[in-house]
């Protein structure tokens, strides 16, 4: 029973499926799908890690480290965003996006 | 040789389940908060697989930084979120179909395929054995890849300017101190000498001058 790249991977796919999975169920609410974005980040950093270790290649590991800033980078933007736009509506309803249409 | 594996599915299994109720509990805290939680597992995972550096990087950033910061905004809007969840049973079925598609479809590629066994040749930076992971990660990292390491602190500087310029406004109405303005006050400027007749007393026409 030992545990190989496999099971990494499995794990991956199935929080990258619950990732999209979310942005398609909770599609009127944008924080939670900020919050699926993050999960779908972390599918992929589980991937990068797995392959690092299993291939004994160490830049895995230096591309994971890069992917995890993107996405805290994105997270304070999309929050950020979030913020004005709550500022200038009121609400933070998806479908009214499209409003802002010039 | 049992106890990775069982670790292996103790993390595998909460990171899961805390993902299916990241998308499914009612209540966007709720949320969060088992995001923290598959976090904190998936950096589990990553002890399992001997990045200790990435696995405490993951709770520093994840947890302390980006799960807070949600909380913080969470809690700072005033919005009815059972109103955004209207729709969710609407989508259920069609999302749970293209879920399973798109899970099955990975799990086939990740399950049929098999690793060139060239693939050891191509190897850029393999993984040292005598030093530790964090040293191992620093002697690539700040010599073959100090350009996209750099990169990266670039698109924190741009992501932090961004999110204080997208966020900050200056109100009309508060009164902001203004040091030169009350060093440049003195006395002939902020007092005057009235005249006054006896038994009048000041009359209501001189306020508007008088109250400066």
């Amino acid at each position: 029973m030992t545990i190989g790249l496999g099971h990494y991977l499995a794990v991956g796919a199935i929080l990258f499926t619950l990732g999209i999975l979310g942005i398609f169920l909770n599609r009127k609410n944008i924080i939670v799908i900020l919050m699926s974005i993050e999960l779908i980040l972390l599918a992929v950093n589980i991937n990068m890690v797995a392959f690092s270790t299993f291939l004994g290649d160490i830049v895995g590991q230096v591309f994971a480290l890069l992917v995890l800033t993107v996405a805290a980078a994105e997270a304070a933007i999309g929050l950020a965003v979030l913020v004005v736009y709550f500022r200038n509506r009121g609400s933070i309803a998806v479908e009214d996006v499209n409003l802002m249409k010039g | 040789m049992i106890l990775p594996a069982l670790f292996f599915y103790l993390f595998a299994s909460i990171c899961v389940a805390s993902a299916v109720m990241v998308i499914a509990s009612r209540n966007p805290v709720h949320s969060v908060l088992f995001l923290i939680l598959a976090f904190v597992n998936a950096s589990g995972l990553f002890v399992l697989m001997g990045a200790e550096f990435l696995a405490m990087l993951l709770i520093v950033v994840y947890v302390g930084a980006v799960a807070v910061l949600f909380l913080f905004v969470i809690m700072m809007l005033d919005v009815d979120f059972t109103q955004l969840r209207e729709g969710f049973i609407q989508y259920l079925p069609f999302g749970l179909v293209i879920g399973a598609i798109f899970l099955a479809e990975l799990l086939l590629v990740a399950g049929g395929w098999v690793m060139n066994p060239n693939v050891t040749k191509s190897i850029t930076a393999a993984i040292p054995t005598n030093v530790s992971n964090t040293e191992a990660l620093g002697l690539v990292l700040y010599t073959k890849y100090i350009h996209y390491f750099q990169l990266a602190g670039m698109v924190l500087l741009v992501a932090m300017i961004g999110a204080i310029v997208l966020t900050l406004r200056h109100k009309v109405k508060v009164r902001r101190q203004d040091i030169n303005v009350q060093n440049a006050r003195n006395p002939e400027l902020a007092m005057e000498v009235r005249k006054v007749a006896t038994g009048q007393g000041l009359q209501d026409a001189d306020a508007g001058s008088w109250v400066k």
